[in-house]
């Protein structure tokens, strides 16, 4: 009879070899966490990710294609589907790369309705993004505190446009139509009781225990690696890179920002913040470029887009005038190519257009920061733990409507 | 270095007549660049000190068929290749542009064949990937050159502007 073999003691435990044989592990097109059909094929040995394999593609609407066939106005509404989240701003990087082909400039009264609208529309992206990253990590309740306040900013936005999510309301020329009444104040009314949710979301998040063992340290993005992959928007500021379009973009696009104040949200090589309103400090494990950063780059961003906002509307109201009004359908683009990049809640939004004496471009093209921004994610994921790659993912915060176009 | 015309002559003295000429009349001026030496001079942008471009922010290719559209700089047919970089350090941004002919050896079916900048920027890979897929550039030396938007098996590339849609697709009809 065979001797019965023992359990090995403790401290063997290590030296016991495990067979492991490398996995594929198929996440996705349809998974909660990757906010929309992506496919991601991980080689994993244990829990060990060796290699991860983005695949997308899924939500290719040809963006591209049907810019060639309609008039540059007429496009206006397909930005709208790119980043749904952030459709303002689509609508304002398009309108202003037309403008800027054809060398127009807007009203002043139209440029600061215009800051006013797409701070509003970062906030309620950041708040989608941070809330839904929440609920990556397993905790619920802000994800409810961030889309009741997100509901808020829909009900400004269905009040000035009429819609809710695709507006097409920044249009190239100015916008489509001035402010109703009564619609700065209640914008007023909305910023003065969002401090109350986000030192909510501070507390359940940002120096939250859990929250904070689950980002801090995890998926660290190096600047070199940030720039190389042409990484923009919070991913990149939270890298460490003092760079934000709004102050270092190209003129016809500073020019919206160039009386405002506001603080550049990223930290600095010891992980500090530029000092603002009463926000949490980093915790001791958070590294520059981790999770953390890249999350809390988005709530430093929320407090200074309602900053703007205030600003805005009080430039706004004291300015006279005109809004702008939307260029014709039959408006000829010249000779002529441009490219432009806004500062959008994602990142860097490139349009480049190619105008032939004709309505209808030549060519459009959308640099879209999601793709680039994802296109980091198989180096932050080498050697990550799997449960691990929800986090990191959640925290580059892509829209795929922007990533496949 | 900001200026777009130091720049070209910087360039100039380093690669001769691989630097191609200089567009200044556009919105945003370009330098135009041979297509066998785009890679050289990425790295040349990227590490020189007074330049620095080490984000390339966007690839783009544009199809000029020769056809309808008669006008003098167009040739019987060209792509363009564009690149847009920006040096964070100096706050600088510039424009290069290669042109290919839209078919290897005006062999309809032979794609064009151009270096690839991927070991320059790696945000360069999917780039390229996605120009391989819409517009039919065959990058020599990527990594990885496979479609990315369009399924593995798709016929064509979509964004060229003879392109014509498929009737049917495994099965499901496409018009």
């Amino acid at each position: 009879m065979a001797k019965q073999q023992s359990i090995l003691p403790a401290e063997q435990w290590e030296s016991f070899d495990i067979q492991t044989e490398e996995l594929l592990v198929n996440m996705g097109p349809q998974h909660p966490s990757t906010h929309g059909v992506l496919r991601l094929v991980l080689r994993t040995r244990g829990e060990t990710v060796l290699e991860l394999t983005p695949f997308i593609g899924y939500l290719h609407r040809c963006a591209e294609k049907i810019g060639e066939n309609v008039s540059a106005q007429q496009w206006i509404p397909y930005t709208d589907r790119l980043d749904y989240l952030a459709a303002m701003n689509m609508n304002l990087g398009w309108a202003l790369t037309v403008e800027k082909l054809l060398g127009m400039t807007v009203p002043e009264r139209g440029r600061h309705l215009r800051v006013a609208l797409v701070e509003l529309d970062r906030i309620a992206s950041h708040l989608v993004a941070v809330g839904t990253y929440a609920l990556d990590l397993g905790n619920f309740t802000p994800f409810m505190y961030c889309f009741r306040e997100r509901e808020k900013i829909l009900n400004l936005f269905e009040q000035i446009s009429g819609a809710r999510l695709t507006f097409s309301f920044i249009v190239a020329g100015g916008v489509r139509a001035d402010a109703p009444a009564g619609w700065v104040e209640a914008c007023r009314e909305f910023l003065d009781q969002l401090p109350t949710t986000l030192s909510q979301v501070h507390h359940l998040l940002s120096t939250n225990a859990i929250f904070v063992r689950r980002t801090a340290g995890i998926g660290v993005l190096t600047k070199e690696l940030a720039i190389g992959y042409g990484c923009s928007g919070p991913v990149l500021r939270a890298s460490g890179v003092q760079w934000d379009l709004r102050r270092h973009g190209e003129p016809i696009y500073t020019s919206l920002y160039e009386d405002y104040h506001f603080e550049i949200a990223a930290p600095n090589p010891s992980g500090r913040y530029p000092p603002a309103e009463e926000l949490p400090l980093p915790p001791p494990e958070a590294v520059v470029g981790d999770c953390w950063h890249r999350y809390f780059v988005r709530m430093y961003e929320i407090h200074q887009a309602a900053k703007l906002v205030r600003q805005a509307l009080e430039k706004y109201e004291d300015s006279g005038g005109p809004v702008g009004s939307p260029i014709k359908h039959t408006h000829k683009l010249p000779k002529g190519e441009a490219y432009l990049e806004t500062e959008c809640p994602r990142g860097q939004m490139g349009f480049f257009v190619v105008g032939r004496d004709s309505p209808v471009p030549w060519r459009v093209r959308a640099r879209s920061s999601s793709f680039c921004n994802l296109s980091v994610l198989p180096e932050l994921c080498r050697g990550a733990f799997i449960a691990d790659v929800p986090a990191i993912l959640g925290s580059l915060d892509i829209v795929l409507g922007e990533v496949d176009r | 270095m900001r200026d777009v015309t130091q720049i070209f002559h910087k360039l100039s003295e380093r690669f001769a007549e691989k630097i191609v000429r200089l567009e200044t009349q556009n919105v945003d001026p370009w330098i135009e660049v041979e297509s066998t030496s785009i890679a050289l001079v990425g790295f040349f942008l990227r590490d020189e000190a007074d330049l620095l471009f080490r984000m390339l922010n966007c690839i783009t290719a544009v199809d000029y068929p020769p056809s309808k559209i008669p006008d003098e700089t167009n040739d019987w047919g060209r792509l363009e290749l564009i690149y847009h970089l920006t040096s964070l350090d100096y706050g600088s941004r510039l424009v290069l542009k290669v042109v290919l002919p839209r078919w290897k050896d005006n062999v309809p079916g032979r794609l064009p064949e151009v270096p690839t900048v991927s070991p320059v920027w790696p945000t360069a890979t999917w780039h390229e990937r996605e120009i391989f897929d819409l517009m039919g550039v065959y990058f020599v030396g990527h990594p990885d050159l496979r479609r990315i938007l369009c399924p593995e098996d798709w016929e064509g590339h979509p964004l060229r502007k003879d392109y014509e849609m498929p009737r049917e697709y495994h099965g499901i009809p496409l018009k």
